[in-house]
């Protein structure tokens, strides 16, 4: 469980980051905390020329407030924003959701965007970004652009990212209201078999996030005192293309959306 | 969680010592939960695995290719581009290996042939089917890659019962059936029984192939020593050395050609690390051809794919019983999965619990059928529990379906057939001879205090509230230390005569005294962290009134200078009623030798002179007493004032191989233990209808394992086997699909229980010391292994009503039995 | 890629002491601990991130060496359990807790595991026992059964917690 040779690259800021990228294609990966890249390095399934580490740049290492985002650099550990004090105060689905991200141990050396990056369907992060209607900031030596979560999230382990370009922050919009969070899993810190959650919008609204369930995170805004919320929700098992692996066939994926969904709602509205 | 730890941070030192109040009488250090001498270094980072120890300069670095196929033949190696990659030394194929080394022996005569390296077919994922040997690992695995190998892809049989079936593909052709063996066995008047019972109960139950895979993985530096062409290994082995013999007749050498080496610490191991002597019998060939020393260190792919694992087995069971709960007679039709090779010892666990089938029960009539398939799966081995498992869930699911058929609470049909208290010794219908115990009593203190009843409140109340809530219960008799010639049971009565008995557990152990007076110990059971050291020092340190830090104790083996003899090793929970044992007669003899010794230099009867206090003395005037060094140093250096008949040195070697441990009967009759523990557990779980997970409210395991020696290190035993039970029961299975792929092969797929998933455990104790074993004492360390699996299986078949509960339980398995038909897209509540 | 890379010069502070040597770029920092630096005491259990054996101390923060490399950690100051005893080789606190509760059994597990708590007690020192146990789920133990491991990291807390007060006082 060796991996096979590649570059080491460790550039010392964004601008040698993405020639690096240009550089190298498709044959370039970055490297933050790899906590999801290194095991498939050391599986083998992957063949990067080289590894791009964006670890040490200082301009990505920031947790700031940006008008109604808060936006967090691509060098920031899980653990860090998690500790971050005012985390809850100003988005409280990533205050609750986070905890169940990996162990104590990864979050400490995972970042935020590369969970971002990585885009596996049942990632605590990636739900919530999509959830709240985030985006995720590219740089390429072609420039900046700006993707909201649902352009950026194309399937299960894929994203819209370009070859030469790289996840400089992400930006989670502030100002959302009461958040629920639950998830069930073979283990705690495992992947989620399904996982949910529930943010208040307004009095009258609420939206509700699916994760695992599908090929990436599905979100569905609701009135949040509609009589038919059960038969809604019905309908989003059944619309939900849900998968099978080990842990779950698809069925049970949807009785899981069918169970959770109601309590997690129900949890938001106590 | 918290409940449970709380318990245990609350539990006074007191109620471990009180635990020990039975090995305690008399001793001074055995029976108490002194702290193990073990830690310190491994708290420290100063362990020394197998994996830290320096090697010879030249080592060169094994790589292990494997099989992607289930089944094949392989048409072709092409190793051309891969030798070409610099730093690669050699690439091993089997047709070197079959040049140099003979198949591995098996218990079986029929023609399955395995050689450490597959030979001209594959025939499960994961078989080693190359070796490459280079500078080192990362090296060694970029010339995997570059490794051609033609496959012609075969057919695949992985189920069980398909393999048995007609027109089954074939695993071994030249067997020309995949059922290498069966064997039936008659105890009793079965037929009578079943005709004349008021009702028959039937059962089929299926247990999991899995594994409690150590932490460390597998170990092995080899070097070939030419001008004595003899292999110099060391490797995390645990035993048992029954394998060395197989290892040098397949090396094609005299056992003393094979010096086989266990490192000082070895990383867990739970009868895993017997699997590794292919590997050990492998990196000698390589060495050899290389010229140069060989080093492997598996990595975790390679464990979780072929390392080892426990096999699978569907038992069908069939009780006749009477109206009042009593069991006349039992049918076992057991069809056990060792994959694609039987290796010795197997077929193990089918046999090894063979006295013992009947459980705790007084069932006097008995059929067995032992049928042994083979599957394209990885070979199956040792996993701790060794049969128990396997055969608890038939026994202890029966019992819960008897009670359901008959309308009873399943305790009282357990109390029905308890053997009773006081007819111990007992020889249960398979010939195995109970020492000790008191079943019922065992249960009495269990379901008291109120732990039954506030069971029966948590559900009752569970309930009430709609919630699905079950209890359950198992009675396991735990066995200790295998009578060596249970395997031979296997061969029919003829077979056996012709070949001769085979019986026994020979255990060895070694006493020194230096010059100085400095005592140290060897014995034959290389340790993966059960605290023998600990437990050993206490136990030589009692007969020879030291202090246990001044016992030095060294459980590293060496095959060229050691004692050690095929039992030796372990497994099968042989140290407390063996390799103790030994220690505790050894340390006797030079105890004996040195009151000789004292006796004349004190001027009094050697039966007058006691050993305390770092003092040879006068029982009947402590005063008159000398150091202990200079008495013992006497031996060295002063042999003529030893008295007559007493030789000069101070090395004492005790063999302790007891007599109750027979060869098979005429009658098929074996005593395939010498300790038999008891255990009975109960517990309450729930199942979350949201979730489909199972869990466990509240587990109480009553253990009674004779004479504790150490009941701090005792119970870490029961804490670590509860939680593989735990495993075994909610998480962790080895899945092919049908194709013979396998689908769990790293820790993300093979869940191993972390702490979060750990439900509290409440341990109680009695003690029925074995009269078989001078210290009383009986194995304890894989009784939860047996008792937990079947106990949750049977809440769970209480909560949910159901009849068949696979293990594991997972939340897809719960949420088979628990939804039924899905409503269609737009149907509203699913519900 | 078949073609190995050149060796890159690595100089990190191990346990207090500035340490060099030589690393290909795809060396893992668990064998560059072990096998270039002989600090045997950090395991490998599973090289994917999920047991926890290799759990050393990166820069202050406790975190998975098979998940990284060892060219990662030119300038970086590591800690692993060489050196939690002091100078005298006397243990620390908690690696006593672990003696006194019979927390280890083979002890394979055991570095990372000590490891992971002297990061998270450093930066929280009275941490509940929930909290405890969820930073103990980043590790599997196959021996112990862990209910002895959490009772020692307890031990330790309590030990350093203030003395309740007195209601009686109030």
């Amino acid at each position: 469980m060796k991996p096979r040779s590649f570059e080491y690259l460790r550039p010392a800021s964004v601008d040698e980051a993405v020639e690096a990228l240009a550089r190298y294609g498709d044959d370039a990966r970055i490297l933050a905390g790899g906590q999801s890249l290194i095991p498939m390095l050391n599986f083998r399934l992957l063949e990067p020329l080289a590894l791009v580490d964006i670890r040490h740049i200082a301009d990505l290492s920031h947790i700031r407030l940006d008008g109604d985002m808060l936006e967090v650099g691509a060098a920031v550990t899980q653990n860090r924003l998690l500790s971050w004090p005012d985390l809850a105060r100003h988005v409280p689905l990533l205050a609750i959701a986070m905890p169940w991200v990996g162990h104590f141990q990864t979050r400490n050396r995972g970042t935020v965007c590369g969970s971002i990056a990585h885009a596996d369907p049942s990632s605590e992060i990636p739900l919530s970004l999509a959830m709240l209607g985030g985006e995720v900031v590219l740089q390429s030596p072609r420039g900046r652009r700006v993707l909201k979560a649902d352009e950026f999230q194309t399937g299960m382990l894929s994203t819209a990212r370009e070859a030469d370009e790289m996840i400089v922050a992400v930006r989670f919009p502030t100002g959302s209201g009461k958040a629920a969070f639950r998830e069930v899993a073979r283990r705690h810190g495992d992947y989620a078999i399904v996982a949910v959650g529930a943010v208040s919008l307004s009095p009258s609204e609420i939206l509700v996030g699916i994760g695992g369930a599908a090929d990436r995170p599905v979100v569905r805004r609701y009135a949040s005192n509609g009589g038919d919320l059960m038969s809604e929700i019905e309908a989003l098992a059944w619309e939900l293309e849900t998968y099978e692996d080990l842990h779950a066939s698809q069925r049970m994926r949807r009785d899981l959306v069918r169970r959770l969904a109601p309590a997690v709602i129900s949890e938001l509205r106590s | 969680m918290t409940d449970v730890q709380d318990q245990a941070a609350r539990k006074e030192p007191s109620a471990r010592e009180a635990a020990g109040a039975h090995a305690r009488s008399g001793s001074k250090h055995v029976g108490k939960p002194l702290r193990r001498r073990e830690d310190e270094a491994l708290l420290t980072g100063a362990g020394r695995y197998a994996d830290d120890l320096p090697v010879p300069p030249g080592t060169l670095v094994a790589h292990v290719l494997r099989s992607p196929h289930p089944h094949a033949l392989i048409r072709g190696i092409d190793v051309a581009a891969a030798l070409d990659l610099p730093g690669v030394s050699a690439v091993i194929t089997g047709e070197d290996i079959a040049k140099l080394s003979d198949p591995f022996l098996v218990a079986v005569k029929e023609p399955i042939p395995q050689w450490s390296l597959a030979v001209e077919r594959v025939r499960y994922v994961g078989e080693p089917v190359a070796l490459i040997v280079a500078s080192d690992r990362y090296v060694a695995e970029d010339a995997a890659e570059l490794v051609e190998i033609d496959y012609e892809p075969l057919p695949v049989v992985i189920d069980p019962l398909e393999a048995v079936g007609p027109d089954a593909i074939l695993v071994h052709e030249a067997v020309g059936s995949n059922e290498l063996s069966r064997r039936d066995f008659v105890y009793g008047d079965p037929d009578a029984a079943f005709a004349s019972a008021d009702r028959i109960v039937k059962l089929d139950v299926e247990f999991p192939r899995h594994s409690y895979t150590p932490m460390e993985c597998f170990v092995v530096v080899a070097e070939y020593r030419r001008a004595e062409q003899s292999y110099d290994v060391l490797a995390n082995f645990q035993g048992p050395f029954s394998a060395h013999p197989v290892m040098a007749r397949a090396l094609r050498i005299p056992g003393s050609k094979l010096r086989l080496r266990t490192p000082p610490d070895s990383g867990g191991s739970f009868g895993i690390k017997l699997s590794v002597f292919p590997f050990i019998v492998l990196m000698g060939l390589a060495a050899r051809i290389v010229g140069r020393p060989v080093k492997w260190v598996e990595d975790r792919l390679e464990h979780l794919l072929a390392a080892s694992t426990g096999p699978n087995r569907i038992t069908k069971v069939e009780a006749a019983v009477m109206n009042d709960g009593r069991i006349a007679g039992l049918r076992l039709d057991q069809l056990e999965d060792y994959g694609a090779y039987l290796r010795a010892p197997m077929p193990g666990p089918l046999y090894r619990m063979h006295g013992a089938l009947t459980g705790a029960y007084d069932i006097r009539n008995l059929a067995v059928a032992n049928r042994i398939v083979l599957t394209n799966k990885a070979p199956a081995a040792l996993n701790r529990g060794f049969g128990g498992p396997q055969i608890y869930l038939a026994l202890e699911r029966i019992v819960q379906r008897i009670a359901v058929e008959l309308g009873m609470d399943p305790l009282d049909v357990m109390r029905r057939n308890l053997i009773p208290a006081g007819s111990f010794p007992y020889r249960t219908a398979a010939g195995a001879l109970y020492d000790s115990g008191d079943y019922p009593q065992a249960i009495e203190i269990a379901t008291g205090d109120g732990r039954l009843e506030d069971l029966r409140r948590r559900r009752d109340e569970a309930r009430a509230q709609g919630r699905l809530y079950g209890i359950g219960y198992a009675a396991v008799v735990e066995p200790g230390m295998s009578n060596m010639g249970y395997l031979s049971t296997l061969l029919p009565l003829a077979a056996r005569e012709r070949s001769g008995p085979k019986n026994g557990a020979v255990s060895m152990a070694t006493v020194n005294i230096d010059p100085l007076g400095a005592v140290s110990v060897t014995a034959d059971t290389p340790a993966q962290g059960q605290g023998h050291i600990t437990v050993l020092s206490q136990i030589v340190a009692d007969q020879l009134g030291l202090s246990p830090d001044e016992i030095t104790v060294n459980l590293e083996i060496d095959t060229q200078k050691d004692q050690w003899s095929i039992a030796s090793g372990n497994y099968s929970c042989r140290f407390s009623p063996g390799t103790a044992v030994a220690a505790h007669l050894a340390a006797q003899k030079i105890r004996d030798k040195l009151a000789r010794i004292g006796a004349k230099q004190l001027n009094v009867l050697p039966e007058d002179v006691v050993l305390s206090g770092g003092k040879v003395r006068s029982r009947s005037n402590p005063d008159n007493a000398l150091a202990f060094g200079r008495v013992a140093g006497t031996a060295h250096w002063s042999p003529i004032m030893l008295p007559e008949g007493v030789e000069p040195g101070l090395r004492e070697t005790a063999v302790w191989s007891p007599p109750e441990l027979e060869p098979p009967t005429s009658g098929d009759g074996i005593n395939t233990s010498l300790t038999y523990g008891f255990v009975f557990d109960m517990c309450g779980i729930e199942v979350d209808p949201m979730t489909f997970q199972v869990r466990v409210d509240r587990y109480v395991s009553m253990h009674d394992a004779g004479a504790l020696l150490n009941p701090l290190i005792a119970e870490g035993q029961i804490h670590g086997a509860f939680v593989q039970g735990i495993a075994t029961a909610l998480y962790e299975e080895f899945i092919y699909d049908e194709g013979g792929g396998f689908q769990t092969g790293t820790f993300a797929d093979y869940v191993i229980p972390t702490v979060c998933e750990v439900p509290p455990l409440e341990i109680i104790h009695m003690e029925s010391p074995s009269p078989f074993t001078p210290l009383g004492a009986k194995g304890l360390g894989e009784g939860n292994c047996m008792s937990v699996p079947v106990c949750i299986a049977n809440a769970v078949a209480d909560a949910l009503g159901v009849t068949d509960v696979r293990l594991p339980a997972t939340p897809r398995r719960i949420h088979d039995m628990l939804t039924r038909d899905e409503p269609e897209a737009g149907a509203g509540d699913a519900r | 890629m078949i073609e190995q890379k050149p060796k890159q010069r690595v100089t990190l502070t191990l346990n207090g002491r500035k340490v060099t040597g030589d690393a290909e770029p795809r060396l893992l920092l668990t064998d560059f601990i072990r096998h270039t630096l002989g600090a045997t005491g950090t395991h490998v259990g599973c090289e994917h991130g999920v047991c926890g054996c290799c759990t050393v101390i990166i820069d202050g923060v406790a975190a998975r060496s098979c998940l990284a490399f060892a060219v990662q950690m030119d300038g970086a100051t590591i800690e692993t359990v060489e050196s939690l005893a002091d100078e005298d080789g006397r243990m620390n606190a908690l690696q006593e807790a672990f003696r006194r509760h019979h927390a280890l059994q083979c002890g394979f597990c055991t570095s990372g595991i000590l490891m992971s708590f002297t990061d998270f007690l450093r930066r929280n020192p009275e941490p509940s026992r929930d909290e405890v146990v969820d930073v103990l789920c980043g590790h599997l133990c196959r021996c112990t059964g862990y209910a002895n491991i959490v009772d020692a990291v307890m031990d330790v807390v309590e030990a350093h917690a203030p003395p309740q007060r007195d209601i009686g006082a109030v």
